[in-house]
């Protein structure tokens, strides 16, 4: 018996270890190599951040390794603020981010010697989407904004059945999450803005993207902010209206082309200084027709 | 060995230096046992000393009160508060649900493997429930999520099945084997006099378990609870995946809720070294340190009077 809790003991030592040096490890990142020979492209560097950029990165790198062989592009998307916190204390080449780096960030990069540099590579229309039972089709961003900061929690005051609305958000780690808040639940550019509004408590953290529109496929009474590229058919995008007057538009690569939707918002990357080398290889191919083309395949909306 | 030698010859050189070598290879071996010990109490402190230094700063911003009893967590607000309360709180009842499910089945379980089942039995359900240990806490995630989670919420008529009661009925199916496997052992190192005792004074075996064998391996029962309680607390995966995350203080188990440890996981991707987050993120760490290595604690104790029992 006794070896048994020894056993146990040491499975716990080890843990604790393994989760020391998960936390020491990016401390100890390695600088990438980004040498290009020629016209031949070697090397290797990877992306981390927006969770909603994973997508477009993921086929944009494996296109470009296509292209070039030689070339190992690692990406994950824990989500922009991650990102942004490993693009500060220098652990990835290139943080892909789903809203603006602060000025407060800014600061704290410059303090670590890094000059962070952004690049706008395609448009996201963040489309809020629902149960496709649920008899709401449209919603302005004050409702929104009501029903995300806690202050009506029954469907029926924004017309729908006499249920209890589960508001699902993405946790802190996300450009969305910061994005959502700043421009619905704060309702920013809007006359009615108030920057003392905050997500309610009842409101549901979800890790992942994914796991959010899974839940709202489930659950009839949920509400969930995707970005474009995660809707699926299992889910009704809501129509937004700006203010109560102005007309309910869907979100689409069209709507948020011209502008009429009201929640689109840039998706950027932001490298140390200007991207030189292999990296600049990468972000030019991004950018060139062929590159934007991939984005309405994915599911956003191209830069022009 | 060397004994075998007749004692009518003399140790010969030869011998000797065999002799001097054997001890130094004893040395040897003596101070390498003595540095893997060391290492883990150097680890230990190191840990300490790393929460300690990332984790305490955090009180020249937020006073202690507000931080422990604080419930407003937002971390990238400006200005961020940050009160652990609801998280503190959804550990308490997520830890609560998995150990009044885990205890009692537990138990239970061990206790018709060590005094009922066969041999045979036992030897085949012992490894299964090992098994069981081994399944990686992600998987367990997904399971809560596809299988569980509408499942509660259906039962219990619930806005989202992603509830701190999901998270901990998962979380009792990973503390099960360890509550069984160690009690089970405890149970079977209750000396078999004790029984035939029981038995020829007339109990039936149902009485024997009750009255003998269950409070004679009480204390190693009481540290299976214990471990299995502190594998509750400390599991991160999965209650992040099904405890739903809403930051309110949870009045209810059949809330969604974010444990200490969902908090940590959620947050630290975002925390830049050295920031606020991250330090309120150490010092959740810090909490949730001292809560399992208490509970570890008294684990041991409990065990150690268990040993002393039956010492003989």
């Amino acid at each position: 018996m006794i070896t048994q809790i020894n056993k146990l003991k040491k499975r716990w030592l080890a843990l604790i270890l393994i989760a020391t040096l998960v936390l020491i490890a990016p401390g100890c990142n390695s600088q990438s190599d980004t040498t290009s020979t020629g016209d031949e492209l070697s090397g290797s560097f990877n992306i981390i951040g927006s969770n909603t950029v994973t997508p477009l990165t993921s086929v944009w790198a494996e296109e470009f390794m296509k292209m070039h062989p030689k070339v190992n592009i690692a990406v994950s998307g824990p989500g922009s603020g991650a990102g942004i916190a490993a693009l500060i204390n220098g652990t990835t080449d290139i943080c892909q981010a789903s809203r603006k780096i602060k000025s407060k960030e800014i600061d704290q990069a410059k303090a670590n010697g890094i000059e962070p540099y952004e690049i706008q590579v395609a448009t996201d229309a963040l489309s809020v989407v629902v149960h496709p039972t649920n008899p709401v089709s449209e919603l302005t961003i004050a409702q929104l904004s009501v029903i995300y900061n806690g202050k009506i929690t029954n469907w029926k005051e924004v017309g729908g059945n006499d249920a209890s609305i589960v508001a699902i958000s993405r946790d802190t780690n996300s450009g969305t999450h910061v994005f959502f808040k700043e421009h619905v639940v704060q309702m920013k550019g809007l006359p009615t803005e108030d920057k003392s509004l905050e997500y309610g408590p009842k409101v549901l953290f979800l890790p992942s993207t994914e796991e959010g529109v899974s839940e709202v496929v489930k659950n009839p009474n949920a509400i969930f902010y995707p970005g474009l590229g995660y809707v699926t058919t299992e889910a009704k995008p809501l129509a937004i209206k700006k203010t109560a007057d102005s007309p309910g538009v869907l979100p689409s690569i069209e709507t948020a082309l011209d502008g009429s939707y009201p929640v689109a918002r840039p998706l950027l990357y932001y490298t140390n200084e200007a991207p030189a080398g292999i990296i600049k290889a990468f972000i030019d191919y991004c950018l060139s027709p062929e590159g934007q083309e991939k984005v309405t395949e994915v599911g956003y909306v191209p830069l022009n | 060995m060397l004994e075998q030698v007749s004692p009518a010859t003399t140790a010969t050189g030869f011998e000797k230096a065999l002799r001097r070598r054997w001890r130094l290879g004893e040395k040897f071996i003596e101070s390498w046992i003595f540095l893997a010990g060391i290492l883990t109490i150097v680890v230990l402190l190191g840990i300490i000393a790393l929460l300690l230094k990332e984790g305490l700063p955090i009180f020249l911003d937020t006073p202690p009160w507000d931080f422990f009893f604080g419930t407003r967590w937002y971390p990238v607000s400006e200005p961020p508060t940050f009160g652990i309360m609801p998280f503190f709180v959804a550990t308490l009842w997520v830890t609560l649900v998995a150990t009044a499910i885990s205890v009692p089945v537990g138990v239970v379980c061990a206790a018709y493997l060590a005094e009922v089942a066969p041999a045979k039995v036992r030897e085949t359900v012992k490894p299964v429930i090992e098994i069981l240990a081994g399944i990686p806490s992600v998987v367990m995630g997904f399971i809560g999520l596809m299988l569980l989670s509408p499942l509660v919420q259906s039962a219990f008529n619930l806005n989202t099945g992603l509830s701190g009661l999901t998270a901990g009925i998962m979380l009792s199916l990973m503390s099960l084997p360890i509550i069984i496997s160690v009690s089970e052992d405890a149970l079977r190192a209750v000396p078999d006099d004790f029984r035939q005792a029981a038995y020829a004074l007339g109990a039936t075996r149902w009485e024997t378990i009750r009255h003998v064998s269950i409070p004679g391996a009480l204390s190693g029962i009481t540290a299976a609870i214990m471990l299995g309680v502190g594998r509750a607390i400390g599991e991160t995966m999965t209650v992040l995946m099904v405890a739903g995350g809403a930051l309110a203080v949870p009045i209810s188990p059949t809330e969604p809720m974010m444990p200490m440890t969902a908090a940590i996981a959620s947050g630290i991707g975002n925390a830049v070294r050295g920031g606020l987050q991250y330090q309120a993120l150490f010092a959740i760490g810090l909490v949730l340190f001292c809560i399992t290595l208490s509970v570890n604690l008294i684990a041991d104790k409990v065990l150690e009077r268990q040993k002393k029992k039956f010492s003989r």
